[in-house]
């Protein structure tokens, strides 16, 4: 089996996690620019990290033979204070045409603040400016249903092609505004306040198969590397043919991915 | 597609579980001093929720765990989430 993790946070990870990732089958994975779990103090701590996405994670990766890529942006948790999140914004440019970027995420809300959303719009001007896709972070537990509303709504405003948007961290309550919204929609399986992998399948049993990814998100917090995996394997446990499972962990994220200038599907066996 | 039956082998025994978990916590809430807050307001809110729902029952009781204002808020104050909403 082989599988595409398109939404990782390498940067918190060890090394032996990429190898952990190699031996499940990882064929590509795809790092979204997030917040540390910490507040960083100035602009040039992005300059920092924005380095570290596009330079020394693809490079670790490589070592296993797994291609890296990354999106770039200031996420919402630091966007509250608007001035700071701007000196980070002018910086981006400077690194959107290294070889792994993606295009602009994990933008978003956190919770649901006027700066915020202006921040994220900004985000949205400049990935429109660039012609980008956009990989969008939705707020967590009571926060969720009306940050998703308030994004749908500024990215409706914004005339952004919703074919080239995955909106990350859906649930019940959430996957069936985005999906018929035409956005793509993204799973985070986490083993804490995110979505489990039987959940996880319910959602694709009730919502579809298209249009929709899993992914680990793999973060500093309680998380596992290799959720991704074991969701398919879960997947077959429950029936799912071999084919079903192949569409949603690889076909599906590649066909989103390939809408990215600088992604290449990956060599699988 | 997979029967009932192998739902119920695959979920019943996790299900029961967690069942449990609930029902513990419950007591454990109960046991100790001092007062709960809009947390376990809402906990019990969603609880009841489940009971009365008949389908899609997840997402009600994600809904009912859910902040419904429309607006933006003016300024973050903190950078949590609780898991359920503050009465304002």
């Amino acid at each position: 089996m082989h599988y595409i993790e398109p939404h990782a946070h390498m940067v918190s990870r060890t090394t032996a996690d990429y190898q952990q990732l190699a031996i499940a089958g990882c064929a590509a994975l795809c790092e979204p620019a997030f917040w540390a779990g910490y507040d960083r103090a100035s602009a040039q701590g992005f300059y920092d990290y924005y380095r570290q996405l596009t330079e020394y994670e693809p490079a670790r990766a490589a070592k296993f033979g797994i291609p890296h890529y990354c999106w770039l942006c200031i996420n919402p948790k630091e966007s509250e204070d608007a001035g700071f999140a701007r000196e980070v914004l002018q910086i981006i440019p400077e690194f959107i045409d290294k070889p792994n970027v993606l295009g602009i995420g994990e933008i978003g809300l956190n919770k649901n603040t006027k700066s915020e959303l202006a921040i994220f719009e900004e985000h949205v001007e400049m990935a429109k400016k660039y012609d980008l896709p956009i990989l969008i972070h939705t707020p967590h537990l009571e926060d969720k249903l009306k940050g998703t509303k308030l994004i749908i709504d500024s990215l409706k405003n914004a005339n952004v092609d919703p074919a080239r948007v995955v909106i990350d961290h859906v649930e019940e309550h959430t996957a069936g505004i985005v999906l018929d919204a035409g956005f793509w929609a993204g799973m985070t399986l986490y083993p804490e306040s995110k979505c489990t992998a039987a959940r996880a399948i319910d959602m694709l049993e009730t919502f579809g198969m298209e249009n929709i990814w899993m992914n680990s998100a793999c973060d500093w917090g309680i998380s596992d590397p290799l959720a991704v995996v074991k969701c398919a394997l879960e997947m077959r446990k429950r029936q799912h043919t071999f084919k079903t499972v192949q569409k949603v962990i690889f076909e599906n994220p590649a066909r989103f991915l390939q809408q990215c200038k600088n992604f290449k599907l990956p060599e699988t066996p | 597609m997979p029967t009932k039956t192998d739902i119920l082998d695959l979920y019943f025994m996790d299900s029961r579980a967690k069942l449990l978990d609930i029902a513990s916590y419950l007591d454990r809430l109960d046991r100790h001093e001092g007062e709960t807050d809009f947390r376990q307001d809402g906990f019990l809110a969603a609880l009841q929720t489940m009971l009365e729902t008949k389908e899609n029952r997840a997402a009600a009781v994600l809904n009912t765990l859910s902040d419904h204002s429309t607006v933006p808020e003016d300024s973050a104050t903190i950078q949590v989430a609780y898991g359920a909403p503050q009465t304002k």
